[in-house]
């Protein structure tokens, strides 16, 4: 029986550009150029690698957001996967945590999942806080932060490098995983791999196909506020010096004079 | 005045600093009623009455260590429907935001991640975020259901408020989920006697300019000059040179202590994004065009191998 893997995308504003705010206070998506976020990058490699281990595996990448997420399930489907699920509605500009959570869901449970493998968090939000959701909302077992993961006979193990413990962990299948930049470096698209991406399907689905009404999802369905947005101001520029054989005990003075020492 | 829980970080009784923090702000918004879960849960009564929590909710049950974070969903949900409090509040960290989340979900509520400020407003508590890698300040709220927070540590000082903190057994019945993700092995981190990382007052890191393994000892030194935590770049993780729990960075640990000394660390904003929030920020670095030195308070352009030993020297000398 075939293993049915599907992993969450998220495509994100670059974070090496300059990231604003829109007037409404949502993520500007439009000066900063997107692409998949890096972190889901080791989602989609650990998913590779899993359908490389079972007799027969099919793995369907999902995004939720604008057009040129395509981008996103492109290079993920360059890398390997087989095909690809956009969820996109004009309804869904603003969507939360919350709301996302069940989108995916229903977006998960309509493609038909066994592993559902996700990253450790967004570069954009970094709540790292969706596989969690989706688990809840899905209910079945989270097993999430893995820096190593593996899957056999119906049960998916791994481990998890905690704040003050290493833990492994077990569940059976059907479960959502999530992976950290620790669990082995994602491959790069070969030539090969981009061009048959590009016949590779991809299926737009809208809130519609997920049974979810409007006012679920968006700004007006979220269940937090951002009431304002401000751009720190820059740090006041520091004094900086050189060395030139005194610069250690320089810096001490500095600290002594701040109180550190 | 409405209660507001608290959601206790400890380690077997051992309570730590960022939930102490969290008392404080839980104290602006109302009466903290402590929710400390597994084993232990008891003894952690003490630390927290002394920090203002009234009452102190305890569940020991062993399922909060067997199965991974849906036993304390279960708690936490069991525990709001006790109080009705006026807000829950979490630390941020890996595991208490899952916990947050999916409690927020099963109550209806939104939730709110990595907060650094907490203040009571007119339609509820305003959490003031810091996101882009700190160079936006924003001010959010919860509008439907019963604020769900987590708070980044260092957000707040730890005060001294002498409560109650009457214990008070919580009476939990596990969901079928619970038991979902065992835990099959725990190997506990070992201790290096150096404060925690995201708890420090002082924290001094090391990147790839620090070229090897065997030359963290500088970087270790100076640190301990100053009581400080040992941090690195990913570079310096990925090197192999330091353990990935000294990470700093989006990737690594989010640290915002009072001081923040980098050795040859570029400044890259995935870098920058878990340290920018530091309140001073301090480093060495060869490059005089290298990023960093455009946060810094004080930089020092040079070669670390002689200014950090020579800054450990001085402040061991004055230290006396
Ligand atoms: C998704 C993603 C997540 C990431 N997460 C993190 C993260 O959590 N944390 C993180 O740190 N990075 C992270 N990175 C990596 C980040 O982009 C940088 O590559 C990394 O921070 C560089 O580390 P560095 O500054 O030590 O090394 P470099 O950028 O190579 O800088 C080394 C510096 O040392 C200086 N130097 C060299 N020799 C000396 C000397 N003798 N004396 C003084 N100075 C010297 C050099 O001038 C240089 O400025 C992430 C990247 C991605 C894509
Ligand atoms: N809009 C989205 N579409 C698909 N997957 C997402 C989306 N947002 C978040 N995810 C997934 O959830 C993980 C954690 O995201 P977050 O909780 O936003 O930090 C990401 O690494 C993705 O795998």
């Amino acid at each position: 029986m075939s293993l049915r893997i599907v992993v969450t995308v998220k495509y994100v504003p670059d974070a090496t550009g300059d990231r604003h705010f829109a007037e409404d206070l949502t993520v500007d998506r439009d000066d900063v150029d997107g692409l998949l976020s890096e972190l889901d990058e080791y989602a989609v490699e650990q998913a590779l690698q899993i359908a490389d281990e079972a007799d027969d595996a099919e793995i369907t990448v999902l995004t939720v957001g604008p057009e040129d997420a395509k981008d996103a399930l492109r290079k993920a489907l360059s890398m390997g996967a087989d095909k690809a699920i956009h969820v996109e509605d004009d309804d869904l500009h603003g969507t939360d945590a919350i709301g996302t959570s069940l989108v995916l869901a229903k977006a998960i449970e309509k493609a038909g999942y066994d592993l559902v493998v996700s990253g450790m968090a967004s570069t954009d939000g970094t709540m790292g806080v969706l596989p969690a959701l989706v688990a809840e909302r899905l209910g079945v077992p989270q097993v999430t932060l893995l820096s190593e993961v593996s899957v056999e006979d119906g049960v998916v193990k791994g481990r998890r490098d905690g704040d003050t413990a290493s833990e492994q962990l077990e569940a059976s299948l059907p479960a959502v995983v999530s992976v950290t930049d620790q669990s082995g470096e994602a491959r790069y698209p070969s030539f090969k791999g981009i061009m048959a991406a590009k016949k590779k399907p991809v299926e737009s689905w809208d809130l519609s196909d997920l049974g979810i009404e409007a006012d679920e999802v968006g700004l007006e369905g979220s269940w937090t506020a951002v009431d304002s947005a401000a751009e720190r101001p820059a740090r006041t520029a520091g004094t900086i010096v050189k060395d030139e054989g005194e610069g250690g005990k320089q810096l001490a003075e500095f600290l002594a004079g701040q109180k550190f020492v | 005045m409405a209660e507001v829980l608290v959601y206790v970080d400890h380690v077997d009784g051992a309570v730590r600093k960022p939930t102490l923090e969290l008392l404080t702000l839980a104290r602006r918004i109302g009466e903290p009623v402590a929710v400390a879960l597994g084993n232990g849960a008891a003894d952690t009564a003490a630390a927290l009455a002394e920090h203002g929590a009234v009452k102190v909710l305890t569940d020991d049950a062993s399922e909060y260590a067997d199965y991974l974070v849906v036993p304390k969903v279960d708690a936490l949900q069991a525990a709001v429907e006790a109080v009705s409090p006026a807000a829950v509040l979490f630390p941020s960290s890996t595991e208490a935001k899952e916990v947050a989340a999916r409690l927020a979900l099963r109550i209806g509520s939104g939730v709110i991640t990595d907060a650094v400020d907490i203040e009571a407003g007119d339609s509820g508590p305003v959490a003031t975020q810091s996101v882009f890698a700190a160079s936006y300040t924003t001010k959010t709220r919860v509008s439907k259901g019963t604020p769900v927070i987590t708070v980044k540590p260092n957000s707040a000082a730890v005060e001294a408020a002498p409560a109650a903190g009457a214990v008070e057994a919580l009476s939990v019945t596990f969901s079928a989920a619970a038991t979902g993700t065992k835990v099959t092995g725990r190997t506990p981190r070992e201790s290096t006697g150096r404060p925690e990382l995201t708890e420090a007052a002082i924290v001094v890191s090391g990147g790839r300019g620090v070229n090897g393994a065997e030359n963290f000892g500088i970087i270790e030194a100076l640190a301990d000059s100053l009581g400080a935590a040992v941090g690195a770049s990913r570079a310096a993780v990925d090197a192999g040179w330091y353990p990935h729990t000294n990470q700093v960075g989006q990737t690594g640990k989010s640290v915002s202590p009072q001081l923040y000394i980098a050795s040859g660390i570029s400044g890259a904003i995935q870098h920058r994004a878990g340290m920018q929030t530091s309140k001073t920020i301090v480093a060495v670095n060869k490059d005089a065009e290298a990023p960093i030195f455009d946060l810094v308070d004080y930089g020092v352009v040079g070669d670390l191998f002689e200014v950090v030993p020579q800054l450990t020297e001085e402040i061991k000398t004055r230290k006396g």
